[in-house]
C-alpha cells in the first residue's frame, strides 16, 4: 500500500511579509514586491523583488540574537522557525533543502573562502541551526528546484526511509545572476507581465519558503492538502529554450494525472510557472492546450513576487494552498491582454470558486519540468 | 520495502581513466581535464560537436553517461523511458568562479550567456537527456559525500511507481582539477551476466570501484 | 574588410568552441545559423558578447542580431559601419 502524503503547514519570507497571513492580504489587494532599484553591476536600473533588509533583520532580531548569517540565512531561518517550534524533528525527519545559487553572492567577497559558497555548506549551516539529525538533502534543479523539493518529499517518504520532511527553498537577488539574466537578454525593462501581449521578459525577486511534510495521519490539520501526484520530465530539447511544444510539461502533467488516477476536470486551479518570456508562456499555453486544461483558471505569480527561482515553485504552492483554503482566486498580476498563440484562462478576477484540486507547474534551464497535484482535506 | 532491482552496467571515470563496468578502458597520463575528456571523446569515437560547447562538469556527466549508454541506447530516434538522478558536491562551484571572474572586473564586464547557462548542475543532465532522447523524470541532488542510501531508495521509487523503465543514477563530482564520475543503470530484470543486486552494499562496492573486481 | 572577415572567423571558432573547424571552412556569405555552421540561440547570444567587447558595438534588441549574425559577410558589413573600437 502506498502511504498518502501530506502538507500540513506551510510559512514564507518574501517582500509583501514573513508570514503566509501577511502575503495572502497584500495578494489579494494587487501589492507587488516588485519596485525600481539602482545600480547593481553595469545594470543603473533594474526593477527586483527584494526584501528590504532592515526590516529583515528587525524581525529576525526577535527570534535570534547571533546575527553572524548572510541575508538568505536569516530568510530560512524566519520561514523554518514557526514550523520546527509546531513539528517534532526525529531520525526519521528529512530536511530538504532547495536553492539555485545559495549564497552565491559570498563569491563577491575576495576574503571569503570559496568553499562558504558550497550549496551543501549553506545547507549544513542552516540544518545545525535546527538540529535536524540526518543529513540535508539539496534539491538543485533550476527554476523548478523549489516543487521538485515537494515530489522529494513525498517520494522519500513513500519509500519509508523517512516519516516526514521539512522543506525550505530560498534564493536570493544577486549581481550574479541580475547579470546572467540580463546576458541572456531575458530581463524585463518593467515589471513583468506573464502571458500578457506586451511581455518583454523576467523581472528578479528574492524569498524563501518552507512547509512540513508528513504521512502521519494524526498530525493533519484543517486545510491540509494530500500531494496526489507528481512527474519531473524533461524535455530533451534544449539546455536553455523551452520545447516549442511543451513536451516535457506535458508530459510531467499526465504523470501527475495518471499516478493520481484523477480526472482533468477534477483540477480547479493551476498555479503555473509564467516567467514572461515570449517563449516560455507561449511554452505553457501549448502543454496546458494538448491537456485540455486550457479552460482551467491560470495564474503566474511572478506580478508579486518576480522570478525568485528556486524558491519560487514551493512559494508558489503555499500560495496556491492559501488560495484553496479561502476558495478564492489569485490575480495574475501584469496581464491584461492575452499574449500567447493558444487560448489559456488567465485569471484577472479575485473569484470565489470552489477548489478541492489544484495543479502547480514550474519549469527551467535544463529542460527540466515539474509538476504537482494537490488535493485538499477536509 | 523489499524490491528487487538490478544494476546492470557502470561507468567510473577518476584519475584520468575510465573503468567499464569495472574494466579499464582507458587510461591517459599526465594530462588536465581538458585534455584528458578530449582524449576520452576521442577514443571511443563520439561525435557530438556540441561536447565541446560544454562546461567541465558537464563534459564529465555526459562522458560517463554516453560511455555507459552505448550498450544501452540504440538509437535517439527512439524514445527512451531512462530517468537521470545525478548528485555531486560542488554544484557548479567550478563555473560559478569561471562566471564570477567575468563580472568582477567593472572595466572589464562581459558576463558570458555561454557560460552562465552552466552555473546550474542540472543543465548535464539535461546535455545527457538531449543526446540520448531521455524524455523522461531527472533530478539533481547535492550531498557532501555520495548519498548511496538516498539514491538507492530514490531510484527504487521511480521504477515502482512506474514512472521510469530504467533509471541512470550517479555521483558527478568536478571542482577544478579534482573530479570523480561514477554512474550506473538501475533497471527491473537482470539483464546481463555482469548484473548485480541494486542494494547499499552493491552502491558501495561500486562507488569505490571495486564492485565488478572483488 | 578582408583582414576584418579572417579576424572574425578565428574570433568565432574560438569563442563559439567549434571544434574542427578551421578558418579555411568558413566561406565568407556561409549561413551561420541552422544548417550552416549549426550555431544555436546561445551563440547568437554569445556573438553579441563579442560585438561589445571587440568593436564596442552594444545591441539591445536580439531581434537586430537575426540580419547582422546571417554570415561573415553581414557581420562584417555591420561592425565597419558601427564599431567604436
Amino acid at each position: 500500500m502506498k502511504k498518502n502524503v501530506y502538507i500540513t503547514a506551510s510559512s514564507c519570507v518574501t517582500p509583501l511579509g514573513f508570514d503566509v497571513a501577511s502575503n495572502w492580504d497584500a495578494l489579494q489587494n494587487n501589492l507587488s514586491g516588485i519596485k525600481k532599484h539602482q545600480n547593481i553591476g553595469q545594470l543603473e536600473s533594474f526593477y527586483a523583488s527584494i526584501v528590504d533588509s532592515n526590516k529583515l533583520d528587525l524581525a529576525f532580531s526577535k527570534v535570534e540574537s547571533n546575527h553572524h548569517f548572510t541575508k538568505l540565512e536569516k530568510m530560512m531561518i524566519l520561514a523554518l522557525k514557526p514550523l520546527v517550534e509546531e513539528n517534532k524533528i526525529s531520525k526519521k525527519t528529512a530536511f530538504i533543502f532547495s536553492t539555485t545559487k545559495g549564497n552565491i553572492s559570498l563569491l563577491e567577497d575576495k576574503k571569503v573562502s570559496v568553499e562558504n559558497a558550497q550549496l551543501a555548506a549553506l545547507a549544513k549551516k542552516i540544518s545545525a541551526y535546527f538540529g535536524f539529525e540526518v543529513e540535508p538533502i539539496v534539491v538543485s534543479n533550476a527554476c523548478v528546484s523549489g516543487i521538485l523539493a515537494v515530489s522529494v518529499a513525498k517520494r522519500m517518504i513513500e519509500t519509508g526511509l523517512y516519516e516526514n520532511a521539512f522543506v525550505v527553498a530560498g534564493d536570493e537577488v544577486s549581481e550574479f545572476v541580475l547579470s546572467g539574466f540580463n546576458s541572456f537578454q531575458a530581463m524585463s525593462a518593467e515589471p513583468c507581465k506573464p502571458y500578457d501581449a506586451n511581455r518583454t521578459g523576467v523581472t528578479l525577486g528574492e524569498a524563501v519558503a518552507a512547509v512540513y511534510i508528513t504521512a502521519n495521519e494524526d498530525e493533519l490539520k484543517s486545510n491540509s492538502f494530500r500531494i496526489i501526484g507528481d512527474g519531473a520530465v524533461n524535455d530533451a530539447n534544449h539546455i536553455s529554450g523551452p520545447s516549442r511544444t511543451g513536451e516535457g510539461l506535458f508530459r510531467s502533467i499526465e504523470s501527475a494525472f495518471k499516478e493520481a488516477k484523477l480526472e482533468k476536470n477534477k483540477v480547479k486551479y493551476i498555479s503555473a510557472h509564467g516567467t514572461a518570456t515570449l517563449y516560455n508562456d507561449e511554452m505553457e499555453a501549448i502543454a496546458f492546450n494538448r491537456l485540455g486544461l486550457q479552460n482551467v483558471p491560470v495564474n503566474s505569480l511572478k506580478g508579486y513576487y518576480g522570478h525568485t527561482l528556486g524558491a519560487s515553485g514551493l512559494l508558489e504552492t503555499v500560495m496556491a494552498m492559501e488560495s484553496a483554503k479561502q476558495n478564492r482566486l489569485i490575480v495574475s498580476k501584469g496581464y491584461s491582454d492575452l499574449g500567447v498563440s493558444q487560448e489559456i484562462n488567465v485569471i484577472t478576477d479575485n473569484d470565489v470558486i470552489e477548489m478541492d484540486y489544484f495543479l502547480k507547474t514550474a519549469s527551467g534551464f535544463g529542460g527540466c519540468n515539474t509538476a504537482v497535484l494537490f488535493e485538499k482535506v477536509s | 520495502m523489499e524490491f528487487n532491482n538490478y544494476i546492470s552496467e557502470s561507468c567510473v571515470i577518476e584519475d584520468n581513466a575510465v573503468f567499464l563496468s569495472g574494466e579499464n578502458s582507458f587510461i591517459l597520463d599526465d594530462a588536465n581535464f581538458s585534455e584528458f575528456s578530449k582524449a576520452v571523446y576521442k577514443k571511443f569515437e563520439i561525435e557530438y560537436p556540441k561536447f565541446f560547447k560544454m562546461d567541465n562538469l558537464s563534459k564529465l556527466a555526459f562522458l560517463s553517461a554516453e560511455l555507459l549508454l552505448k550498450e544501452v541506447v540504440q538509437s535517439n530516434e527512439q524514445e527512451n523511458d531512462i530517468a537521470v538522478v545525478f548528485a555531486n558536491r560542488s554544484s557548479s562551484l567550478d563555473t560559478d568562479v569561471k562566471y564570477q571572474e567575468s563580472i568582477a572586473s567593472k572595466d572589464n564586464y562581459f558576463p558570458s550567456p555561454a557560460v552562465f547557462v552552466y552555473t546550474l548542475p542540472n543543465i548535464c543532465i539535461g546535455e545527457i537527456s538531449i543526446k540520448n532522447n531521455l524524455k523522461s523524470e531527472n533530478a539533481f541532488f547535492v550531498f557532501e559525500e555520495f548519498p548511496a542510501e538516498f539514491m538507492m531508495h530514490y531510484a527504487n521509487n521511480l521504477l515502482e511507481s512506474e514512472k521510469a523503465e530504467k533509471v541512470l543514477c550517479g555521483w558527478t563530482e568536478l571542482y577544478k582539477e579534482n573530479y570523480r564520475a561514477v554512474v550506473y543503470l538501475v533497471e527491473k530484470t537482470s539483464s546481463n551476466s555482469f548484473s548485480k543486486e541494486h542494494n547499499i552494499e552493491t552502491i558501495k562496492q561500486l562507488y569505490t570501484n571495486t564492485l565488478w573486481t572483488l | 574588410m578582408d583582414a576584418l572577415k579572417q579576424e572574425l572567423k578565428s574570433k568565432i571558432i574560438e569563442v563559439l568552441n567549434l571544434e574542427d573547424i578551421a578558418v579555411e571552412d568558413i566561406n565568407d556569405n556561409d549561413a551561420l545559423f541552422g544548417d550552416g555552421l549549426g550555431l544555436d540561440s546561445i551563440d547568437a547570444l554569445e556573438l553579441i558578447v563579442l560585438l561589445d567587447k571587440d568593436y564596442g558595438i552594444k545591441l539591445t534588441d536580439p531581434k537586430e542580431g537575426k540580419n547582422i549574425f546571417q554570415s561573415i559577410d553581414t557581420m562584417a558589413a555591420y561592425i565597419t559601419a558601427n564599431r567604436t573600437k
